[in-house]
């Protein structure tokens, strides 16, 4: 590829300026006040603060609370990235099968995509809700006394399943966009090789999904970790008391609502650096994928 | 190795276009047979009901002496090579030919060596580890070709399979399959639309059009008596001149006044002359006045195109005869012109 280059050496930085002041005034500002104010014991009211060094780091790795949270978020993660992949992938299986109404059913599914996820986590609330929700009333018929917002586990499953019904649609977009690039003919090659349908797709669509897969695998990973906020955020109705959280919404919780900024800084900085883990390994990944042409 | 039986097969889709009508055939063990015609004429949906991969809307399928219309694809004991080849873009070579077999439950040593023997029939041996992706446009046609081989199946299908290679390969690999197919002996069926690949590998053709089988037959009974105008005009480069003509009181097609051709007995009406272009030769005393307007050179012979009593008309003359453009006479240098109905275009 023959590269094109500027003649004059101030031009190529004028044109990247606002784009490096956006990233500068959002991103490394902030980044670097909360890693600078980790190391700090603020002030509740405003009134100075104290270097402390990692003793922020430190309290937060022995602090019981702040594993179980952590616990927390790695199953939760876990659960909403497992499901909403599966799911989305068995939908997208069946919708690339149907040849009637497709477009319909396909549209149907792709609307719950632009449902924010405070208003996700809020139909949440109205579906669970104790004494009127329709999903808490059929838990009950099944002797499930479902309580959203008191017991902890409910409260869980009640989160996982809002996040993983709010997530599926954008998996399910990509999947089937990925089942529909496989050739046909391939598929036919398939049908002449293998009589089992199941055997067809976990040797040839599935392989040929895996790089849709991998993309979604950390796309989900992510969302999990960090777009739940919104989904969290209404389902404890900002009452964290003895309810479970993720690791990005007690970040919110302990520097806003405790205001303990120190400690909450030294939270997101741990986050930043597992998203930037995150990203290296996509990237490396990405690098090596396999490109099936 | 089997013989296929078609009897009145018909393809209808949900939205009431019909594909194919009606068709009966049957091809013989170890026959290699041509279906050709024009793009949209049925055939690779005739095909792909023969492979199991489009409903059968009527009529029974037989391959050997088992009705398979209801049959699994994996169950009829059929290889099919794709246009595009159609191999799987995540396995080796080894791999994608082995597949087959192994869904069959073919043990994995029986599988290593049938999986060889196709590689070292083919000239893949050294190969066998790469991808797909990894392979020139050629030898993704021999991959796809010894993955039919390695399940000795009961017959080939072949989907155009020759379409995405350049002219070179495509004439080497056209011997390539037929010497195949005959060491091998499989029943073949071969989709094309192009009229050399039908006439040079064929034991039999079927010519379609519309749906419609217009013909079977052998490469000569087809070039040499289309069974009608369509036949005359696909079949054989440059296609035929067909003249419009009239049988006249004498029971000859007149062209125009002068110009007139024996006409079969019971002919009457408009009718149509076809001649082909290389069925003609330039001779002084030859009857027929043509004006020659444009000159092709083809390197072993000569097209001449232009006008005769009229009507568009071409002669292919050997490169060694001298042509200039304007008048010329010609005559008919062997055989009987075909006369077809003009209006069921059907030969008379």
């Amino acid at each position: 590829m023959k590269r094109a280059g500027f003649t004059n050496r101030w031009l190529p930085v004028l044109l990247l300026v606002p784009q490096l002041i956006i990233i500068a005034v959002f991103f490394y500002w902030p980044a670097g006040y909360a890693i600078q104010s980790s190391f700090y014991l603020q002030d509740p009211f405003g009134f100075g603060s104290t270097f402390v060094g990692l003793e922020n780091y430190t309290d937060l790795l022995s602090a019981s609370e702040y594993r179980k949270v952590a616990w927390f978020t790695v199953i939760f993660t876990l659960l909403v990235t497992f499901f909403s992949l599966a799911l989305s992938l068995l939908l997208a299986v069946k919708a690339d099968n149907i040849l009637r109404g497709a477009k319909t059913y396909r549209t149907l599914l792709m609307w719950v995509y632009a449902v924010a996820p405070p208003v996700a986590g809020f139909i949440g609330i109205m579906m669970f809700d104790q004494s009127t929700g329709p999903i808490s009333n059929f838990f009950k018929s099944l002797g499930w006394d479902f309580t959203l917002g008191v017991n902890y586990f409910d409260t869980a499953s009640a989160m996982v399943i809002v996040s993983v019904w709010k997530q599926v649609p954008v998996n399910f977009i990509f999947f089937l966009s990925g089942l529909q690039s496989i050739p046909r003919s391939v598929r036919e090659a398939a049908l002449i090789d293998n009589r089992s349908g199941m055997g067809r797709f976990w040797d040839v669509t599935f392989p040929l999904l895996a790089p849709t897969g991998f993309f979604l695998l950390i796309i989900n990973i992510t969302y999990s970790l960090f777009d739940t906020f919104g989904v969290v955020d209404t389902l404890v109705k900002g009452e964290p008391g003895n309810n479970p959280m993720t690791l990005v919404y007690k970040v919110y919780v302990d520097g806003f609502r405790g205001n303990d900024l120190g400690g909450s800084s030294a939270q997101s900085v741990i986050l930043m650096v597992l998203v930037l883990a995150l990203t290296i390994f996509q990237f490396r990944l990405v690098e090596r994928r396999i490109h099936y042409t | 190795m089997a013989k296929v039986t078609l009897d009145g097969i018909r393809k209808v889709y949900p939205n009431g276009f019909e594909a194919v009508k009606p068709s009966s055939f049957d091809i013989p063990d170890g026959e290699f047979v041509v279906l050709v015609g024009p793009s949209g004429c049925g055939k690779s949906t005739l095909l792909r009901m023969i492979a199991g991969l489009e409903d059968i809307s009527e009529g029974a399928l037989s391959i050997g002496d088992r009705v398979v219309n209801d049959v699994d694809p994996a169950d009829r004991n059929i290889a099919m090579v794709f246009q595009n080849y159609a191999l799987y873009p995540h396995m080796t070579v080894a791999k994608n030919m082995g597949y087959g077999l192994k869904n069959r439950g073919v043990s994995k040593a029986e599988i290593e060596r049938k999986v060889a023997e196709a590689a070292e029939m083919l000239d893949l041996s050294a190969l066998l580890d790469r991808r797909p992706s990894q392979l020139s446009g050629g030898q993704r046609q021999r991959v796809a070709m010894g993955r039919a081989i390695v399940r000795n199946p009961d017959l080939f299908l072949f989907d155009e399979p020759l379409s995405n290679l350049d002219a070179k390969l495509r004439n080497q690999m056209r011997i390539e399959i037929r010497a195949l197919q005959r060491r091998l002996g499989v029943t073949a069926i071969y989709v094309t639309h192009d009229q050399v690949e039908a006439m040079t590998m064929a034991d039999r053709i079927i010519v379609l059009n519309g749906g419609v089988i217009e013909q079977i037959g052998t490469p000569t009974e087809i070039y040499e008596n289309p069974a009608s105008t369509f036949v005359a005009g696909f079949m054989g480069a440059p296609p035929m001149n067909l003249l419009k003509a009239k049988v006249n009181g004498a029971g000859t097609a007149e062209v125009t006044e002068g110009l007139s051709f024996p006409a079969p007995a019971g002919a009457s009406g408009d009718v149509l002359v076809g001649i082909r272009p290389e069925d003609l030769e330039i001779a002084e005393d030859g009857d027929m006045q043509m004006e020659v307007k444009i000159v092709e050179e083809l390197g072993a012979n000569r097209l001449l195109h232009g006008d005769l009593g009229g009507q568009e008309f071409s002669v292919s003359v050997p490169k060694q005869q001298e042509v200039t453009e304007g008048q010329i006479a010609l005559r008919i240098k062997s055989g009987e012109p075909h006369v077809f109905d003009a209006n069921s275009g059907r030969r008379l």
